[in-house]
């Protein structure tokens, strides 16, 4: 035991992101004989959530509970976290790529004075020099970057980095700590839930996403019932959304969510680069449009060159068959 | 209001990224204004318009960076601002950047400043936030609308497709998402009258800052494109047997069923 580690958990509908799990993960990557110390905030009681992450490799927890973080302010959760990190000193701080990632861990590292590397993939090591990898160029490039002085921060981008197995045999230490939390200056008046309940895309491993080829919002029904033979996440392109043919809340790319699954099925999706910042580097791309010139097809696996509303229905049939 | 864009050239990258000796090649290259700081520069435009001012455009840059600034100014912002670290520094990050800015605004008054929420080549999406820390200004990040109301401020912000409305006040920083509004090109009269704009040129001396103070805590090691793919197999046949044969190809030879 030697460098301390802080992992910053993130909650949603109650339960943590995987990605959490995975940022465990990635602090042992960086150091395999670091203290784990996992950080969960949010409002009552957080003592499954705290369990949860030992479970996952955490080596204890420390919880904060308190009213006003009831919903994430950058405020609220900032100041909670660093009167956290303060206290422990880390060498090192994970967390996800995600909406609050984003948001929260710029405000930390300028608060910390330190260096920030955002949206890592992967994780290699140059003796004991960790190398973080991330995509550049809306996915068209890659760089390694270090940190070349004080504490490494990072976070990591969903579904690339595997989590430790769990095991409910693992024990450790939870401590609730107090945080006297000063004025919000940003107040959450209100969320307007749009994403259905209990899909992550950006955790999905398979996803079938539908674009403006889809032609409707009926023309969705067929690739919903696609992702639920395949255990799968029905995502978006812009094009879809702004046709209104589904909700903003299923757009994946540079401005939607960015995802990684085993497996990514674009139906009538052009192939635009902004879209493809979000899902190029999924394991096995299928294309599915009718014009074989389609941008899409130079990144996919497998393409159909045809009219989807042709296709979809075969595929259904077709995967019924081997699952 | 004084308002105040903070605007970054980029790659566009649409176009053919090459790499040789661990960096990208940008001789040649077409760079444009971050696609995010034309939503910040329109916003900025229009609420000043609404609400009386004046958009002043900020840029940490090269002398190239005046090309995207004039483009800023013939859209309608009324100054603009390059702070030119190309004599001065060899290497930076995020942490460079927000320095450099820091010292910038440390002697204006400010009401709001508008960011992009990422910049689409380095994409770190850290410049915005972590400028609010540094001068103690309340953030919001990917915003998609934006009411100012006296003293009140109303914004709509994209969670992951979800959307918070937050409310809070002036000085603020936020950073622009898609959606927000959609960007007016450039008019002819617009470009001529940009050519005789305020363009401000700095350096970091001017700011009182040293090397020193800006060094970068991350380095980039190496940039390399990814492999490249094998050739994607477009199916032929019959539909049905396409259909056959992607499925079996996925779960056999992909092994992603
Ligand atoms: C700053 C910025 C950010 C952006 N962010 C994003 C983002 O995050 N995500 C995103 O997706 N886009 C984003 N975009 C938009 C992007 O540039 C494209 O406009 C968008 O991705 C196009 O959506 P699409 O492929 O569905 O539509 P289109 O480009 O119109 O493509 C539709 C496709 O469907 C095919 N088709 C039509 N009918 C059929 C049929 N019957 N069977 C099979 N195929 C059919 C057509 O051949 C075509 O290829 C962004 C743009 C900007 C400027
Ligand atoms: C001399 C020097 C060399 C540098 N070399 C590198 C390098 O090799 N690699 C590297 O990653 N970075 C380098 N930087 C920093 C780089 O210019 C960016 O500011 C920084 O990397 C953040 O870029 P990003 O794409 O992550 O921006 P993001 O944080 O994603 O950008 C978000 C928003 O912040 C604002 N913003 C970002 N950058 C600027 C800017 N320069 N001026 C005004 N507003 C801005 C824009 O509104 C932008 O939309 C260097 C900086 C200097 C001064």
């Amino acid at each position: 035991m030697s460098d301390k580690y802080i992992v910053i958990s993130e909650v949603r509908d109650g339960e943590l992101r995987h990605v959490s799990f995975e940022a465990i993960a990635a602090a042992k990557e960086i150091n395999a004989d670091a203290e784990i110390v996992g950080v969960v905030v949010g409002d009552g009681s957080l003592e499954s959530l705290a369990k949860e992450l030992i479970y996952y490799g955490a080596d204890r927890v420390i919880s904060v509970s308190h009213e006003k973080l009831k919903t994430y302010t950058s405020e609220g959760y900032g100041q909670s976290i660093m009167a956290i990190i303060n206290d422990e000193n880390p060498a090192g701080i994970i967390m996800g790529h995600t909406s609050i990632g984003k948001d929260l861990s710029p405000k930390l590292a300028s608060k910390l004075e330190t260096g920030l590397i955002s949206d890592a993939v992967a994780i290699e090591k140059d003796d004991d020099q960790p190398v973080f990898i991330r995509p550049i160029y809306s996915g068209k490039a890659f760089e390694k970057k270090i940190i070349t002085n004080g504490i490494t921060f990072v976070t990591i981008r969903p579904n690339n980095i595997s989590a430790l197995e769990k095991d409910e045999s693992r024990s450790g230490d939870i401590e609730t700590k107090n945080v006297d939390i000063a004025d919000i200056r940003t107040i959450v008046k209100d969320v307007v839930r749009k994403a259905s309940k209990g899909v992550d895309l950006s955790e999905a491993n398979v996803i079938i996403a539908g674009g403006r080829g889809v032609k409707s919002e009926d023309g969705f029904k067929p690739l919903y019932e696609l992702a639920e033979v395949l255990g799968g996440a029905v995502g978006a392109s812009r094009g879809a959304c702004d046709a209104e043919y589904c909700d903003y809340a299923l757009q994946i790319g540079q401005t939607g969510k960015v995802v990684t699954p085993d497996l990514y099925i674009a139906v009538g999706i052009s192939g635009a680069i902004q879209h493809l910042a979000g899902m190029s580097n999924s394991k096995v791309i299928v294309a599915i449009n009718k014009d074989p010139e389609a941008n899409i097809f130079n990144i996919a696996d497998y393409g159909i060159v045809g009219d989807l509303f042709e296709v979809i229905p075969l595929l259904i049939e077709e995967f019924k068959k081997v699952k | 209001m004084n308002i105040y864009v903070l605007l970054k050239k980029t790659f566009d990258t649409e176009e053919k990224i090459s790499v040789a000796g661990g960096t990208i090649e940008d001789e040649g290259a077409e760079f444009i204004i971050n696609p995010y700081d034309e939503y910040a520069v329109e916003e900025a435009i229009t609420q000043r318009d609404a609400h009386g001012g004046e958009v002043t455009v900020v840029t940490v840059g090269d002398e190239d960076s005046e090309k995207q600034l004039r483009t800023a100014l013939a859209m309608g912002a009324d100054k603009a601002v390059l702070i030119n670290t190309e004599e001065d520094l060899d290497e930076g990050d995020s942490f460079t950047t927000v320095k450099i800015l820091e010292a910038y605004f440390e002697d204006k008054e400010v009401d709001l400043i508008l960011a992009g929420n990422v910049a689409i080549d380095e994409a770190s999406g850290q410049v915005g936030p972590r400028l609010a820390e540094l001068l103690g200004f309340p953030y919001v990040t990917t915003i998609t609308n934006l009411d100012i109301k006296d003293e009140t401020v109303t914004i709509e912000k994209d969670v992951e497709g979800d959307v918070e409305i937050i409310e809070t006040s002036l000085p603020l920083l936020v950073t622009c998402q898609q959606g927000l509004n959609e960007p007016r090109y450039p008019s002819l009269p617009g470009i001529m009258k940009a050519k005789k704009k305020p363009l401000e040129e700095l350096e970091i001396d001017d700011l009182d800052l040293d090397e020193e103070d800006v060094e970068a805590k991350t380095k980039t090691i190496d940039i390399y494109l990814p492999p490249e793919k094998e050739a994607g197999r477009v199916l032929e046949g019959e539909i049905s047997d396409q259909v056959s044969e992607l499925v079996s190809l996925l779960k056999n030879e992909k092994k992603v069923l």
